[in-house]
């Protein structure tokens, strides 16, 4: 236990994105409503993004914008850049592309669960079992 | 110009989908030229492509002038070359074959469709053509959208339901994939799939290393269906219209076993998969029950499209067995199997899809007479049966002999007699469509009533495909896959 706690705290990010993303697995496997799914799958997705974001992240940095940064100086030329006062902006820019990605997934679906009430009149999915079975 | 060719694969149907979407509202009777036009300038850069990597080697193509490892890179070599071939001449041949049975289908909506079919075609050749990690992420889910509204469009009642399924786990596997890309990027700063591979054996030991290579691959089984993450295939595929069914069916899972080959060659490499893990014989074992499940999964269906599409899982046990057996063999014939594989697929599923335009719908009891009623149609579909069930000089004959050596080669005689056994089930099945087509139960007199024209000439013309690359499946063996291999 006195080497467990450390671990989390140390690592508490990693940690908080695999709970974030089990919880979006549960609500995907054990709901029975669709639209309930769709938030877990959209929980999902978005704990990837935060485990993407936080490894971008260093203590005591700043956004990497040259000028007016660290130091106080007002030009490029004036400073001497060094790479551990910023924090990584690769990670956050690849989100911007996941984000957009994960919102036309959204878009999608949420249209495919449309499709499926004007069919069925219902986002049970037993429901909806039951009446492909009678059929 | 002709440097620019890798570029003009991607962009030409790109820009037609745009423009496809635009006449949707104002000029519509320009869409199906438009998606004629760039595709055909897609295939025709694949193939002025493959020449030149035939001739120079490597093509490297820097998008926009970054160069890598910062800019991405699309990298076409001898095996993407030829993949890339066969997507877009796929794609190009499925958009003449279905022109008609896309109007009957989705009558008032088919602009809309030409436009999201030509979007899913370039999600797949830029998944092939790419030499950038996280570029392959987003390509993939291009494909993987336009794939799931593609499949709505399909039967009323349950194509939206499939199609959700779809969804649902296709993200999961997308996203499983996209963890794995983070541990890499965490591990070596890199996304560049070269660089990267220059980067990792340095940290061969290492667990995050590990955690990245398992989640990249299972999410890539997850989105091919491998046995048992295959749940979502059969009903995707069944109720997708004809003109999706025929090129998701080919396409969509192979080039995942592509992008599965790439990550194992160039990425992770053949050292670390197997001398440093010790994971082969665990995949060869579940490829087997994959191809043993699938055709037995098979045999259970009664309608014709439904049993097609568990073949597709059977046969995507027979690549990933291949290509995990660890032997040059072994992956000589996964990949020839990925070429005749989408060849042999996009057959059967041409000739299915003539006789859903005449019978609407493919159930067994339904196919009676039909040597009678459409033998062109059947004739086609009998040589591609043929080729699934691996009779030479059938292409499917000849990966089968690499994957069967291979599986020898290597000690894995449990994968050799899965190869057997599902090849003897196969032809079961196929004798028995074959049987119930023949004979005519009922009474009335048989009436010709064939497919239209532009849908037979296509599956002819891949037909005859089937016996052509059969019979130089030793000429791109040489010259294709094993330059590449070493």
């Amino acid at each position: 236990m006195s080497e467990f706690l450390p671990m989390i705290v140390a690592k508490y990010n990693y940690w908080l994105y695999i709970v974030l993303m089990m919880i979006g697995l549960y609500a995907m496997i054990s709901k029975n409503n669709l639209i309930k799914k769709l938030v877990g799958m959209n929980i999902f997705q978005t704990s990837i993004i935060l485990f993407y974001v936080s490894i971008g992240y260093k203590t005591n940095a700043t956004i990497p914008i040259i000028e007016n940064a660290h130091g106080g100086g007002h030009s490029a030329q004036e400073l001497v850049i060094h790479a551990a006062d910023y924090i990584n902006p690769l990670p956050h820019v690849l989100m911007l592309t996941a984000i957009v990605v994960s919102v036309a997934t959204f878009g999608v679906a949420l249209a495919l669960a449309v499709k499926i009430y004007q069919r069925y009149q219902t986002l049970e999915e037993d429901e909806i079992r039951m009446r492909l079975t009678e059929e | 110009m002709n440097t620019n060719y890798p570029a003009l694969l991607v962009i030409a149907p790109l820009l037609a989908a745009l423009i496809c979407s635009l006449f949707s509202w104002s000029a519509k009777k320009l869409c199906y030229p438009t998606a004629l036009l760039g595709l055909s300038i897609s295939f025709f850069s694949a193939y002025k492509v493959l020449i030149q990597v035939l001739s120079t080697g490597t093509i490297q193509y820097r998008m926009a002038g970054w160069a890598p490892p910062m800019g991405i890179e699309y990298r076409i070599d001898l095996l993407n070359s030829f993949v890339l071939l066969l997507i877009t001449g796929i794609a190009l041949i499925n958009l003449v074959a279905s022109y008609q049975s896309i109007q009957q289908e989705t009558k008032e909506k088919a602009n809309a469709f030409y436009s999201i079919y030509l979007l899913f075609v370039t999600g797949l050749i830029g998944v092939t053509a790419t030499g950038d990690l996280f570029n392959l992420y987003v390509l993939l889910e291009i494909t993987s959208l336009t794939s799931y509204a593609q499949i709505a469009m399909g039967d009323k009642d349950r194509s939206p339901l499939a199609s959700l399924n779809y969804v649902f786990i296709g993200v999961i596997g997308a996203s499983f994939y996209l963890l794995g890309v983070g541990y890499i990027y965490i591990m070596t700063g890199s996304l560049n799939m070269l660089d990267v591979a220059t980067l990792l054996p340095a940290l061969h030991g290492s667990s995050a290393v590990l955690i990245a290579f398992i989640f990249c691959f299972l999410g890539i089984w997850i989105k091919m269906a491998l046995f048992p993450l295959h749940i979502w295939l059969p009903n995707a595929y069944t109720y997708a219209p004809t003109a999706v069914s025929r090129v998701i069916a080919p396409l969509m899972t192979k080039v995942m076993v592509y992008v599965m080959i790439r990550l194992m060659v160039t990425v992770f490499g053949f050292e670390y998969i197997f001398e440093k893990l010790h994971l082969a014989e665990a995949v060869v074992w579940i490829a087997t029950i994959a191809i043993l499940a699938g055709a037995i999964m098979a045999i259970a269906q009664k309608d014709l499209k439904k049993m097609l599409t568990y073949i597709i899982v059977c046969e995507i046990g027979y690549m990933v067995g291949g290509a995990w057996l660890g032997n040059e063999l072994g992956m000589t014939g996964a990949i020839l199997h990925i070429i005749n594989d989408a060849l042999m697929t996009f057959a059967l599923f041409l000739a299915v899809g003539n006789m859903v335009y005449k019978l609407k719908n493919v159930q067994y009891s339904n196919l009676q007479g039909l040597f009678g009623k459409m033998p062109w149609t059947m004739a086609g579909f009998v040589l591609a049966a043929f080729s699934i069930i691996g009779i030479p000089p059938t292409c499917g004959f000849f990966s089968k002999w690499y994957l069967i050596l291979g599986a020898f080669d290597a000690g894995a005689y449990h994968f050799a007699i899965a190869l057997i056994i599902s090849s003897l089930l196969c032809a079961v099945l196929f004798f028995k469509v074959f049987e119930i087509s023949f004979f005519n139960s009922g009474h009335d007199k048989i009436e010709m009533s064939e497919a239209p024209v532009s849908m037979l000439i296509p599956l002819g013309l891949v037909s005859i495909l089937l016996i052509i690359t059969g019979i130089y499946s030793d000429k791109i063996v040489n010259t294709i896959i094993l330059p590449f291999l070493q």
